[in-house]
């Protein structure tokens, strides 16, 4: 795979409802799972599928991005030959930054010429999943397609914004629509495309000329009936992360044990940024059940169905259920928390009672204090 | 290479013989310790926040898995283009080359690389120690009193101080003698092994001792003895707060379990003084509905669906249901079975414990150790790996 595949994580455009989540940094690095943001996934399984070529067409709001990937090392991205490329867009003028994704990609054509790889894997960094990439590249040979999209068969309708897809009896994809589509199909887009280098530029230039603006949307939707793309079925656990509440839903899922085994273990370990932050400390009156706690945090009171992230605080007596806690937030004494997602260095005074509602979580803006 | 003003030299060869199966194939300074580190990563630690950049890594038993796990110095920030982090084990010269005779001999060996940073001052540490110094305040200390030679002192309980080497010293802590493990000690200000030469005054010693065919080659034994009997500058840095050697099964038992008191002795909490460690990059811990852990530390990539109390919980540990852990360590990736139940053990890295094994006992003080890697189904069998 090394000199075979690169990778592309693309950040244009990016469906964002993530309302205050995103206020300060954009869906690639909101916080998820414990220790992660969104793009670790999406790094990670290319990393794990032996990719060691990955650009990241950043957009907006990219600080925290830069300050997260650093060098790529964390990932193993940071060597000699190949790596990391983070490639913000090249002008800021905000008419340029408005344009779709097959500008900015032609912007950066340099980028794809230089690269010697034959294949491009493009995907976003809102999808939560653990997959094996060299399958796909296989399978995109063996059926000599154009472009090969990776799909999952979701019969239970899932939280967020996913493109739907159709297929043939022979896997050729036949119909593909985003998701206010009318398609009436339960094979969802994983959003993780494969096509040839030469094939993507071509498609890239040719789409332009003809006014087009989105490489999914555009170049690829209005020519499936020209065009071979296959349709690729993964089965493993698929969150799209693109609303507040699928964000909501998705960490969730976390807190089943079957679910947290394959998400940040098989077929390959989900990868971050490591900070040294000493082991969890529970202290004497501590009550942890069904929940995900990371390093770093001092759990006094009673923590139930939550994800904790790294170096919360829970003083004693506190109580927190059903909710999603991150970095270096601190829960008062005696205050409790139900259904409530709060932001970074949030911090709960004393006595207080906080509670959203099962469908609309109680919501707190980083460095919130209540 | 450039000038530095101090060069710290790290012995991490100790065989660590009395930790038994833990440094079977491990040096002592690797034995894990406190949910996610090893012993040596406290020491390094400390040079990374006193300013210190040049450590030179002393290694000679059982190095593959340290070796593997310092690389080049990253985690302590130690991977510098101008100094950094060596290992240096023995090697071989033109006439052949030697094992490290002893802790001075090691040093002696190594003065090609002191020499090339030309240091004014040279910290001599050891990587068996759990505490966090600042060895920056010991070279003022060192300074201000002009001594040849600090050796950093810890007041211990008058009981225990048979146990370690004594030295007297006078109001303005100059040392005056030592004692090596009294029987009746006059004085409780034990050696923690951690010394500042002055390098020209070392160098000096160094020589001589290595022409001295009857020295064990030494630093407690022969170094600092020859140098009081020559009226050396030789003065005590009184060092106040938490330091443990963690050597035998007991102690390190011991350190760990002093991790888990509401206020520890020693906070790895303190985001001034961090320590650092390669980090195993694990999802966070997953706390089952039915689990319970109080009073304990657990780590990243945990599945815990027993019941922890009073134990120290490193990272990939797999506790299954209905098991119980008392007052134990588990070292990382372990796995204890279904039912199983550890009192006052100490579980290698890797180790599995079969279903419903019970190991230890609710009323009993000895610790038992698992060895890395083992599988226990019957704990008669694991009495004959170690009769603690």
């Amino acid at each position: 795979m090394k000199n075979k595949v690169m990778g592309v994580i693309n950040l244009i455009h990016e469906p964002d409802e993530l309302e205050i989540l995103t206020s300060g940094r954009c869906p690639a690095t909101v916080p998820f799972g414990g220790r992660y943001r969104l793009i670790d996934f999406m790094l990670s399984n290319m990393v794990n599928s032996g990719i060691s070529r990955v650009a990241v067409f950043a957009h907006t709001k990219y600080r925290s991005l830069m300050d997260h990937l650093g060098s790529g090392k964390h990932w193993d991205l940071h060597n000699r030959q190949s790596g990391l490329f983070i490639l913000p867009p090249s002008s800021d003028d905000q008419q340029e930054l408005r344009r779709g994704d097959l500008y900015h990609m032609f912007q950066n054509r340099d980028y794809f010429t230089r690269s010697q790889q034959e294949f491009v894997v493009i995907s976003r960094s809102h999808v939560v999943c653990n997959i094996d990439l060299a399958p796909v590249i296989d399978f995109h040979e063996r059926q000599d397609a154009d472009i090969t999209v990776v799909c999952k068969r979701q019969t239970d309708p899932i939280p967020g914004k996913s493109r739907k897809v159709e297929l043939n009896s022979a896997g050729r994809v036949i119909g593909m629509q985003d998701h206010y589509g009318r398609l009436d199909s339960d094979l969802l887009s994983t959003e993780i495309y494969v096509m040839r280098r030469d094939f993507l530029m071509e498609l890239v230039e040719t789409s332009l000329a003809q006014g087009q603006e989105h490489l999914i949307r555009h170049a690829i939707m209005s020519r499936l009936d020209r065009l071979n793309v296959y349709g690729y079925l993964f089965e493993g656990y698929l969150g799209m992360v693109n609303t507040l509440e699928s964000y909501y839903w998705n960490n969730m899922q976390m807190l089943r044990s079957d679910v947290w085994k394959e998400v940040f273990f098989r077929p390959g370990s989900i990868f971050t940024k490591v900070k040294d932050e000493p082991p969890a400390r529970y202290l004497e009156g501590a009550k942890v059940s069904g929940s995900l706690i990371a390093n770093g945090c001092v759990v006094e009171g009673m923590v139930i169905n939550s994800v904790l992230f790294r170096g919360v605080k829970v003083r004693k007596g506190a109580i927190i259920r059903n909710s999603i806690v991150m970095q270096n937030g601190v829960i008062g004494e005696n205050s409790v928390l139900d259904y409530a997602i709060l932001d970074k260095d949030v911090v709960i005074d004393q006595g207080r009672d906080i509670r959203g509602a099962a469908g609309s979580p109680f919501l707190a803006g980083k460095r919130k204090v209540i | 290479m450039g000038r530095k003003e101090m060069v710290a030299m790290l012995l991490a060869g100790g065989e660590g013989k009395r930790l038994g199966v833990l440094t079977k194939d491990l040096a002592k300074p690797a034995v894990y310790f406190g949910g996610k580190y090893r012993i040596i990563d406290f020491t390094l630690s400390n040079c990374a926040h006193s300013g210190i950049d040049t450590v030179g890594v002393l290694t000679q038993y059982q190095p593959l898995v340290l070796n593997r796990y310092l690389g080049i110095g990253s985690p302590w920030g130690l991977d510098r283009r101008d100094g950094g982090m060596a290992v240096l084990p023995p090697f071989v010269k033109q006439k052949g080359g030697v094992w490290y005779k002893g802790t001075a001999n090691a040093i002696y060996q190594n003065m090609g690389f002191i020499d090339r940073s030309d240091p004014d001052y040279v910290l001599i540490i050891s990587g068996d120690h759990i505490y966090k110094m600042d060895y920056e305040k010991m070279l003022a200390h060192h300074k201000k009193t002009g001594a040849d030679v600090t050796v950093a002192g810890l007041e211990v309980p008058w009981k225990e101080a048979s146990r370690f080497g004594i030295m007297h010293a006078d109001d303005e802590d100059r040392i005056t003698a030592f004692e090596e493990k009294p029987k009746v000690p006059t004085s409780n200000t034990a050696s923690m092994g951690i010394y500042i030469f002055s390098w020209p005054v070392l160098q000096r010693y160094l020589i001589r001792d290595e022409a001295n065919r009857h020295s064990s080659n030494d630093f407690g034994k022969d170094i600092l003895p020859a140098m009081l009997r020559d009226g050396m500058n030789m003065f005590v840095y009184p060092f106040r707060g938490y330091w443990k050697d963690v050597g035998t099964i007991e102690s390190l038992w011991e350190a760990n379990m002093d991790l888990l008191d509401d206020r520890p002795p020693l906070d790895l909490t303190d985001p001034e003084w961090r320590i650092y460690s390669v980090s195993p990059n694990r999802p966070a811990q997953y706390i089952a509905p039915q689990a319970s852990v109080v009073s304990s530390i657990v780590t990243e990539g945990c599945l815990i669906e027993g019941d922890i109390n009073r134990s120290v919980i490193f990272y990939g540990v797999h506790a299954a249901r209905d098991s119980v852990i008392r007052e134990s360590v588990v070292m990382p990736n372990a796995k204890i079975g279904v039912g199983a139940r550890l009192y006052r053990t100490i579980v290698g890295d890797g180790a599995v414990i079969a279903d419903g094994v019970t190991i230890g006992h609710p009323d009993q003080s000895s610790i038992t150790v698992v060895g890395s890697d083992e599988f226990i189904s019957n704990y008669k069998t694991l009495l004959e790996v170690e009769p603690s």
